[in-house]
């Protein structure tokens, strides 16, 4: 094995035998000491992450999971700890959450076409909407708060402190991660799926509306959740927007005062009392398992729709 | 635009025939088993150069397309056969840099005009793809897509059956038309797109190396297929497989390849355009006669 034959017969392919021992040598111990190193440095990084989330996650879940129940579910906001409730939040988050997936899904998708299927690249408004879209998903919330302020709240459309204003907000700020990721989802359609409907005599719209989009819909049902989920977690835009702190009724409609699940949250943190503390980490409770809810409905649908090509 | 190509019509005018057949160009009735109708031009191409950024991919070709023939366009990689023959059903105005010059007439209509919508040129001339590409939805949607989007409801079921049939896979997936596609050979789906094409009646079936990705018996498969569709429909196809051309076609066009000038841009042209026979057994050109004895190529 290790030395060549010692009387190799005259044909061609033992004349063109190897000159190396066939025999293969064991790594150096530096390279595998290396690699060893490399792996365990790689881990402790991850471990850092990793023991930070179960910390918090131990504090919240000891300091808070003996007051989550249904009347803390359903209860409204009181001055007194035992009887506040999370109710009006959460009722908050869901319906300012409607007004924001009402607005995304159609302007996210329809921006994601326009850009992947129609814009043309050479023209520089197409370039220049492109990179602001991109810096569009890097500016600060509170910018975004500060826009739904001036515009929504007060300004042209003076909607007030209300459901639909909160939600449009929030919108607004999560619509750049939508038509993203939507664009993400076009681009992998392949070519020669929009080629074969082109080449039955579809037009370029049956095209887009029977093939391509319905092969996206993963794509775009991810982006969705995903930006759904940042703006669950949003306090600062809707405490400029106008969201209340204390609210004792739940809301009830487009026009009406809210409050949302991080607000609440925020403002039992701030108070002076032990109880209300304990109180905002059975909140931070539901608003993890709201989220986590949303997150495995994105990894359902991701891979019941998933295509192979 | 286009007068509607139906079965009843097709039917008459091949029974008509021999009155046309003083129009029979090139080869005579003894060079080999022809059809007995008449040579009716489809397509008729002069000076056609297709560029891409104003560089020529292809250049200078004229040839005539015949009806209820099939027509091979052979020849090198790089030559512009599937440019010449994406340009026959407009599926060049897809890629924005392509551009066209000299004309495309299909039965005396220049398919370039201003006026021609390139949806309605695809409708009567339809297109299989060198990799199977359907779509990911079932057996049956995929057949009944282009009805559906052509508006062609009446019937669905039997209209998809049709094509199913014609296209020689219905025995092979009646059970499972719910099915998707993707869930059958190679070779089935790329008789899935032939059948995905006929159910909308199409005038000419375009295909571009419909057979590159599929093994022996399920090109053996398409062969038949293709001798059969002739009957009823004009036949281009592009292939890299000589013996392909050789059994299958009825008449050859051999592109080449050349450099221009500067040695940078690698243009096609037509070397010899005629009877599949002659080109495989006599060609006129010292250039064919290398690359289908495989002296070159």
């Amino acid at each position: 094995m290790s030395a060549p034959p010692p009387a190799p017969p005259p044909d061609v392919t033992t004349a063109a035998a190897p000159r190396v021992p066939l025999a293969i040598p064991h790594a150096p111990r530096g390279a595998r000491l290396k690699e060893l190193a490399f792996r365990g440095g790689m881990l402790a990084c991850l471990g850092v992450a990793l023991v930070t989330l179960a910390a918090v996650l131990i504090q919240v879940f000891s300091k808070g999971i003996g007051r989550v129940d249904l009347n803390f579910i359903t209860d409204l906001g009181s001055s007194i700890p035992d009887r506040a409730g999370i109710g009006a939040a959460l009722v908050g988050t869901l319906w300012v959450i409607a007004v924001c997936i009402a607005f995304i899904v159609p302007v996210g998708v329809a921006s994601a076409v326009y850009l992947e299927e129609y814009a043309d690249r050479s023209r520089w408004y197409n370039r220049w909407i492109e990179v602001n879209i991109q810096n569009l998903a890097a500016v600060p919330s509170i910018v975004y708060g500060i826009l739904g302020l001036a515009f929504l709240v007060r300004g042209p459309l003076s909607l007030g402190h209300v459901v639909l204003a909160a939600g449009l907000t929030l919108a607004l700020l999560v619509l750049p991660v939508v038509v993203i990721a939507g664009r993400e989802a076009i681009r992998a359609v392949p070519p020669s799926i929009r080629d074969g409907s082109m080449a039955l005599g579809a037009t370029k719209w049956q095209t887009i509306w029977k093939q391509v989009l319905p092969a996206s819909v993963p794509g775009f049902a991810t982006g969705v959740i995903l930006a759904v989920s940042r703006a669950i977690g949003e306090a600062a835009p809707l405490i400029v927007v106008g969201g209340a702190t204390y609210l004792s009724f739940y809301p009830s409609g487009l026009g009406s005062d809210f409050t949302v699940l991080p607000l609440q949250i925020f403002n039992w943190i701030s108070q002076p009392q032990e109880e209300f503390k304990d109180l905002a980490a059975a909140g931070m409770i539901v608003l993890l398992g709201v989220l986590l809810v949303l997150n495995a409905v994105a990894v359902w649908l991701r891979n019941k729709y998933e295509k192979k090509w | 635009m286009f007068p509607k190509v139906t079965d009843p019509e097709r039917m008459e005018r091949e029974r008509a025939t021999p009155e046309i057949d003083t129009a029979v160009r090139g080869g005579g009735a003894d060079a080999g088993p022809r059809p007995r109708f008449a040579r009716e031009a489809v397509f008729e191409l002069s000076n056609v150069t297709v560029s891409y950024d104003g560089i020529a991919a292809v250049a200078e070709v004229s040839l005539d397309v015949y009806r209820n023939h099939i027509t091979a366009l052979i020849g090198p990689s790089g030559c512009g056969k599937s440019t010449l023959i994406r340009c026959l059903n407009r599926m060049n105005d897809l890629i924005p840099s392509a551009s066209v010059e000299g004309s495309v007439l299909y039965h005396g209509q220049n398919l370039y005009a201003k006026q021609v919508d390139p949806v309605e040129v695809r409708k009567r001339i339809g297109m299989v793809f060198q990799k199977p590409n359907p779509f990911p939805k079932s057996i049956f949607d995929n057949v009944a897509f282009g009805p559906r989007v052509l508006g062609m409801k009446n019937d669905l079921h039997s209209r998809v059956e049709g094509a199913l049939r014609r296209a020689a896979l219905w025995d092979e997936v009646k059970d499972r038309l719910d099915a998707s596609a993707y869930g059958v050979s190679g070779g089935q789906q790329q008789r899935l797109c032939i059948a995905r094409c006929l159910a909308v009646d199409p005038d000419v079936i375009l295909m571009d190396e419909p057979c590159s990705a599929l093994d022996p018996i399920s090109t053996g498969k398409i062969e038949d297929l293709m001798l059969e569709l002739k009957r009823d429909y004009s036949i281009v196809i592009v292939t890299h497989n000589m013996q392909q051309a050789a059994r299958v076609s009825d008449r050859t066009a051999f592109l080449m390849v050349e450099l221009d000038a500067s040695e940078k841009h690698r243009t096609g042209r037509v070397v010899e355009y005629d009877e599949t026979e002659k080109v495989f057994t006599n060609p006129g050109d010292p250039r064919t006669e290398d690359y289908v004895t495989g002296k070159v190529g």
